[in-house]
């Protein structure tokens, strides 16, 4: 910490400014209009084209995207190992934009784990505190600890190689999580490990980060594995953060139709505003249906998309009564999936809509092949997007 | 399943097929050991013959076993001083090249610089380059630049050709190098210099040590170039070539003997220590 203050002249400044002990406390990371450009045979490539967005001091924060989305990039410049084209870092309201890895106060978990393989477990998880000069039974109380909180008290003596996967990656953690630091950036840390393990480490990500009580930072390209650890996601695409909320707001209320068609299985239907009554929108679809969006923000006239979730959305054969939407469409398909049936309606307009019906005892829901069917959902689900 | 049971399923599923696999894992062992002995028979006939009870000038036919030649190994003055001007090249050389091909190897292996093809061309250039054109060259060299040949120019000569194989070992070295290992290191509060000694430096060391070895083997044998380069200076290679005229003594034989020897202990030492590291 002294060596980040000596090293940089903001952090005086950022001191003498810090705020008063009742105004909201400093964000533990701060992305302020950071882009990062790289120049590709003569071209200039944005990777990330213009991100803000503060991440709160203990939150489990996931940066979530397909591959090539900027996500690693975004993390890389929070470590330090890209300097941002243009914008600003703040590590706990410090600029460290200019500050190299060694010198910052976070610590990383790597996609590969990048142990050192000619050190074994110990001399790996103590490294950082050797290079930190702290005294050396300190370090031998703390790497003992640590070996315990991730359990591998009694394999301090193994090499890297000699262990599986989940160990190397509870290493991976371990060699971290030692020094302390002030937030622990996590890139797609469980891609390696098969289905089990990666559930079973979630888990234990999610246990240890409430133990330890410390900032994560979590990159991965999986909604679901980002929907069940995190306290808000930034969902990103294309250099840009598309949505930044919590799980149950990306899913319930996706921002674009990235974020929907991303997050889960998501419907986009389509239509233009033919009257707002009673708090809704209704959308002319096709000749008999219609499509009620909750609000007031659309008027009459206007082109609106939405979507709708699979298991919102309810299957009937008779035209379904009072303030709900409904469209009519022919079954295409119908999937037994155990907990639920997954169908395949298309619509007179020949879109697609699929459906989830669970599965209970007493359903007699169950529509066939080819039959024409009504499907029905609340004004409340039909959630419209940014186009 | 009964042990008759399995005898017979075994006997169905490998029966016809074992005679002709036989007869092949046979050739293919006979094969071996003649490579082998193709091999290693010369340098059995050197070391055997470091023994031979001797009379004669010439060392050729087995008279006898004697350990007389052991014990008067300082017999031949200019023998003594060639081998130790030999050893004194081949580990200087060995530094020089080892220090230059590792820089050499980890900036062609990690970065991407103008010139970098050329360099890579001059790499294997000098590796296929004919010894006799390289030595040639080289004294021409020397000769138009008035440098007077001697040890220096013998130790510059065998750096110049050894180079490209330390800094191939060790490029293909660095090249398979996880470059998060380094980060993380950097992650973990080392500088690049603590980085490069704690972390990067112990990753490539096989392939140092490999390439050093290779340096230290192609020099202490090179005949050559030192030839062309060496002016008065004896090395071992040199002497032995002058006394096939008078016949070689058996002191060359044990000499010849403990190089192999040490080369091959410092081998082994290697491959059980590069197994332990990695």
């Amino acid at each position: 910490m002294t060596e980040i203050q000596a090293g940089t002249e903001g952090a005086a400044g950022a001191a003498a400014t810090a705020p008063a002990p009742d105004s909201p406390p400093v964000p533990a990371i701060e992305l302020a209009g950071v882009v990062k450009e790289y120049l590709a045979h003569g071209e200039v490539v944005q990777a990330v084209k213009g991100i803000t967005m503060t991440i709160s001091e203990g939150e489990f924060f996931s940066l979530l995207g397909p591959s090539g989305c900027g996500k690693t990039t975004t993390m890389r410049m929070i470590a330090g190992f890209e300097d941002p084209s243009r914008g600003t870092v703040r590590l706990h309201g410090q600029d460290v934009t200019d500050v190299p890895p060694n010198k910052r106060d976070v610590n990383m978990v790597f996609q590969s784990y990048a142990l050192f393989p000619h050190m074994n477990v110990w001399e790996n998880v103590a490294f950082g505190l050797r290079r930190k000069k702290v005294a050396a039974a300190e370090i031998k109380r703390r790497v003992g600890e640590m070996l315990e909180i991730v359990d591998l008290t009694g394999r301090e003596k193994r090499r890297p190689r000699e262990m599986s996967g989940g160990q190397q990656q509870r290493v991976a953690l371990a060699r971290a999580l030692v020094n302390n630091p002030r937030a622990l950036l996590l890139d797609e840390p469980l891609g390696a490990l098969d289905l089990k393990l990666r559930q079973a480490m979630q888990i234990e990500l999610k246990r240890i980060q409430r133990e330890v009580g410390i900032t994560f930072v979590y990159v991965t390209h999986d909604q679901s594995e980002a929907l069940t650890m995190s306290d808000r996601i930034a969902v990103m695409n294309d250099g840009l953060v598309e949505q930044l909320a919590a799980p149950r707001e990306i899913y319930e209320r996706p921002a674009t139709a990235f974020v929907a068609g991303f997050i889960g299985t998501s419907n986009l239907l389509g239509g233009t505003v033919d009257r707002v009554a009673s708090g809704c929108a209704v959308l002319r679809a096709g000749d008999e249906g219609r499509i009620l969006v909750a609000g007031d923000a659309h008027r009459a006239g206007d082109d609106v998309t939405v979507t709708v979730r699979p298991e919102k959305i309810t299957i009937s054969a008779e035209e379904p009564g009072g303030e709900v939407s409904a469209v009519r469409g022919t079954v295409s398909e119908v999937v037994y999936l155990g907990l639920y049936n997954s169908y395949a309606v298309r619509l007179a307009d020949g879109a697609e809509i699929t459906v989830f019906q669970q599965n209970a005892l007493d359903s007699t829901s169950t529509a066939e092949r080819g039959e024409a069917v009504w499907l029905s959902w609340q004004p409340r689900h039909s959630y419209a997007i940014g186009s | 399943m009964s042990v008759r049971e399995s005898a017979v399923a075994e006997r169905a599923a490998g029966g016809p097929a074992r005679p002709r696999t036989r007869l092949g894992d046979r050739l293919l062992k006979a094969y071996v050991w003649l490579v082998i002995a193709w091999l290693f028979l010369p340098i059995a006939v050197m070391v055997v013959f470091g023994f031979n009870d001797t009379r004669s000038k010439s060392n050729v036919t087995w008279q006898g076993f004697t350990l007389r030649w052991w014990t008067r190994l300082g017999d031949y003055p200019e023998l003594t001083e060639a081998v130790f001007n030999s050893l004194r090249i081949a580990l200087l050389a060995t530094v020089i090249t080892t220090v230059l091909g590792t820089l050499m190897g980890l900036a062609l292996g990690r970065h991407r610089f103008r010139g970098q093809g050329a360099t890579n061309l001059v790499l294997f250039a000098a590796i296929a380059s004919p010894e006799l054109v390289m030595g040639a060259s080289l004294l021409s060299l020397f000769i138009s630049t008035g440098v007077d040949t001697g040890f220096v120019t013998v130790v510059v000569a065998h750096v110049l050709f050894s180079l490209s194989f330390v800094a191939i070992t060790v490029r293909a070295r660095v090249i398979g190098l996880d470059r998060s290992v380094e980060e993380a290191a950097r992650d973990l509060g080392a500088s690049t210099w603590t980085t490069f000694w704690r972390v990067t430096f112990p990753m490539i060391l096989p392939g140092v040590v490999s390439g050093a070895l290779l340096a230290f083997a192609l020099s202490i044998d090179d005949f050559v170039i030192t030839q062309f380069t060496s002016g008065t200076v004896q090395t071992f290679p040199l002497w032995i070539w002058g006394a096939t005229r008078n016949g070689i003594p058996p002191q060359v034989n044990i000499m010849g003997t403990l190089i192999f020897a040490v080369g091959v202990a410092i081998a082994v030492a290697n491959s059980v220590t590069a197994r332990r590291r990695t």
